[in-house]
């Protein structure tokens, strides 16, 4: 079983390789209740100077896999197989001081809730400078100077003051903003952003998204951002993976995804979108159901107890077997239904889109 | 910062103030004599009479807490002393002990010392105990370890004080004797040297020691699994910094936080006097002081050894308080 997304055909210079490539991923958490397979066989690949969107909704999976690739399971009771190909490197085989030396270097990570994410009892410079100083052997000053620099760029007014400030003191866009600068401290090729404007309001979310672009076309690295927002998606992405119960349900190029889906789950996330030129007597629509249980995955397709539109499968069972990821068309965009290809391209075409 | 200083150090005025009334006047409703216990056998009628007169026992309550209070207040002191006997208590004045005639704040400094090392000797065994078990303990949640100090602090939380220590004393002192018996009750530091000093306070130490290692160890246990599952930690984890700048730059420095809070104020509490250690091993400290007076009715001496010991709670908390601050700044102090 091998699934992927590939962005361009541009690789990284002599290796022939992709930048980014993870094959059949996944992550298992042993608990008393039994197994939590958080991530069943998650295959992608990423460029330098590209982004990557992976959506699906709360539990899906999202944020385990970017742990993984940061190494954070390690130590802990969490069960990760596959691989994770980074420059030519492999992740998941690596010990923890060689994973270490990546950390913030050549990897970053931007967490969801900047409040919780940075330490409350350290000034916002100081764990700035700590995050430089990891990697690089120089003075105190050179580090202040770098955090003070990196603090202006990412919008932060009057850096040279504010480095003293202490994470409570910075309004929740500032957080988020310096949380971005230290992440970019050691100017890392990969960063991962996971969820990194869903707690913050949607004017400074675009500003957010804004400066993560400007500052990937400055020092050209590879972006994967994590979140259930398809218009941050839709901003930032090129290509799209749609996880569903730790597996990829539907991926592609971001046009793709957004005007010729056909996995009903990716339908249904379009279509639970709000839009206000719809008028006021809509209701606003939902999935029905409740995401799967990762102890007791659904027999067969992982969508099928939610998907109302199991009556046009022919000669598969929705419960039976699972459905493979079967590239459709041109552009990789690729698809896990058992719905015949012609049959959902006619339903999103009849009953899909012109609700959208 | 400073206005908060002062806000606080009236506050604890008022709050000392409080409570010097409340014991005053709670020993005056008791229905013990002190004219009688003053006068001793030798008791009659007109003697109680005289030592009434002579110690302002007739005047009104008030009157006599006014006196009282002079003393405490006055740096000067106060006129003490039956007729033809006057004699000016020096500040801070607590009075005469009913006992032995004694002025109570000499009984109370004797006595400090005593309690001073034996708390904060016990103080530094059950802190370095209990953090390092605690933390051990939580870096190997699950495993042995981290059993094996979850059963011992259940162990010393259960186990009585007053048995532990007799256990103790029986054991080294009397059975093995690897420990002369502790009959320099009060040994100063400097009047009998290090060993004999050492000697004399280690069974106390372990014995009062117990149950605050036992107490901190689940505690700095608790704290630092909680620590260690926050987002701040796998952001540590996620720079790159090695693990042992994780633990405890990052880690410990939060989990130890409220162990900050709850060491003030028990050492603050014990220098009041640690009254079952103190009795199973005769050290004539503030504990021993305060039983002695308790059960001889000694109204001055019981005033006094309260008040002291409350010093000690009230001015602990404020230390507390601001050492919150300076460890989290996200307290503000105002």
């Amino acid at each position: 079983m091998t699934e992927s997304v590939t962005t361009t055909a541009s690789s990284t210079a002599g290796t022939g390789k992709p930048f980014l490539e993870l094959k059949d991923l996944q992550v298992h958490f042993p608990t008393d209740d039994g197994l939590v397979k958080a991530v069943n066989g998650l295959s992608f690949t990423l460029e330098r100077g590209k982004t990557l969107g992976i959506v699906g909704e709360s539990g899906s999976g999202k944020s385990v896999s970017s742990l993984a690739i940061m190494g954070l399971h390690k130590g802990s009771r969490a069960k990760v197989s596959g691989e994770i190909w980074l420059d030519g490197a492999e992740l998941v085989g690596m010990s923890v001081p060689e994973i270490r030396r990546l950390r913030g270097q050549q990897v970053a990570m931007i967490f969801q809730d900047p409040l919780s994410a940075m330490h409350p009892f350290y000034r916002v410079g100081d764990q700035l400078v700590e995050a430089y100083r990891v990697h690089n052997e120089v003075p105190k000053a050179v580090a202040k100077k770098r955090a003070i620099d990196l603090l202006e760029r990412v919008g932060i007014p009057s850096p040279d003051k504010r480095f003293y400030d202490y994470p409570h003191q910075f309004s929740g866009g500032m957080r988020q903003r310096a949380m971005i600068a230290m992440a970019l401290m050691c100017d890392p090729q990969l960063l991962i952003a996971d969820e990194p404007t869903t707690a913050l309001d949607v004017t400074v979310q675009a500003q957010i998204l804004d400066l993560m672009m400007d500052l990937q076309k400055e020092f050209n690295s590879a972006i994967v951002i994590i979140t259930h927002d398809l218009g941050v998606v839709a901003q930032m992405a090129q290509d799209v993976v749609v996880m569903y119960g730790g597996r990829v349900v539907e991926s592609g190029p971001v046009r793709e995804i957004f005007y010729r889906p056909e996995m009903p789950y990716t339908w249904g996330l379009l279509g639970s979108i709000p839009r206000v030129n719809r008028g006021g007597d809509h209701r606003l629509k939902s999935i029905r159901g409740t995401p799967p249980s990762l102890i007791n995955l659904p027999k067969g397709c992982p969508f099928q107890p939610r998907c109302d539109y199991q009556q046009y499968v022919e000669g598969h069972s929705c419960t039976g077997e699972v459905p493979e990821l079967l590239q459709i068309g041109v552009e990789d965009h690729r698809v896990r239904c058992h719905i015949e290809t012609e049959k959902r391209k006619q339903l999103f075409v009849e009953q899909i889109k012109p609700n959208l | 910062m400073g206005r908060y200083l002062i806000r606080r150090l009236l506050q604890t005025l008022v709050i000392l103030w409080v409570i010097s009334a409340i014991t005053f006047f709670l020993f005056w409703i008791t229905p013990a004599n002190p004219a009688l216990l003053i006068c001793g056998k030798n008791c009659n009628t007109e003697t109680i009479a005289t030592v009434n007169a002579n110690y302002g026992f007739d005047k009104p309550l008030i009157v006599q807490y006014g006196t009282y209070m002079k003393g405490l207040v006055n740096p000067g002191g106060r006129e003490i002393g039956s007729e033809g006997s006057e004699r000016t208590c020096a500040w801070p004045c607590f009075g005469e002990s009913y006992q032995n005639g004694l002025p109570v704040w000499d009984s109370i400094s004797d006595a400090f010392p005593a309690t001073l090392w034996l708390a904060t000797g016990a103080a530094v065994i059950w802190l370095f105990f209990g953090v390092m078990l605690g933390l051990l303990a939580a870096l190997r949640k699950g495993k042995a370890l981290d059993k094996f100090s979850v059963g011992l602090a259940l162990f010393g939380v259960s186990f009585p004080t007053i048995v532990f220590g007799y256990l103790l004393l029986f054991l080294f002192i009397v059975k093995l004797q690897w420990i002369p018996f502790p009959d320099t009750a009060n040994a100063a530091l400097f009047e009998v040297g290090p060993v004999k000093w050492l000697q004399f306070y280690i069974l106390p130490w372990i014995t009062l020691a117990l149950v605050f290692a036992a107490l901190y160890t689940r505690l700095t246990r608790a704290n630092m699994i909680d620590t260690m599952n926050e987002d701040y930690i796998r952001t540590a984890r996620a720079k790159g910094l090695g693990e042992g700048t994780v633990i405890f730059k990052h880690g410990l420095r939060s989990a130890l936080t409220p162990v900050v809070t709850i060491f003030g104020m028990d050492l603050g509490g014990l220098l009041g006097g640690a009254v079952i250690t103190e009795q199973i091993f005769s050290i004539t400290g503030l504990g021993k002081f305060a039983i002695d007076s308790v059960l001889g009715n000694d109204l001055p001496a019981i005033m006094g050894v309260v008040l002291f010991a409350a010093i000690f709670v009230v001015v602990a908390n404020v230390i507390v308080d601001v050492l919150y601050a300076v460890i989290d700044p996200r307290v503000r102090l105002s």
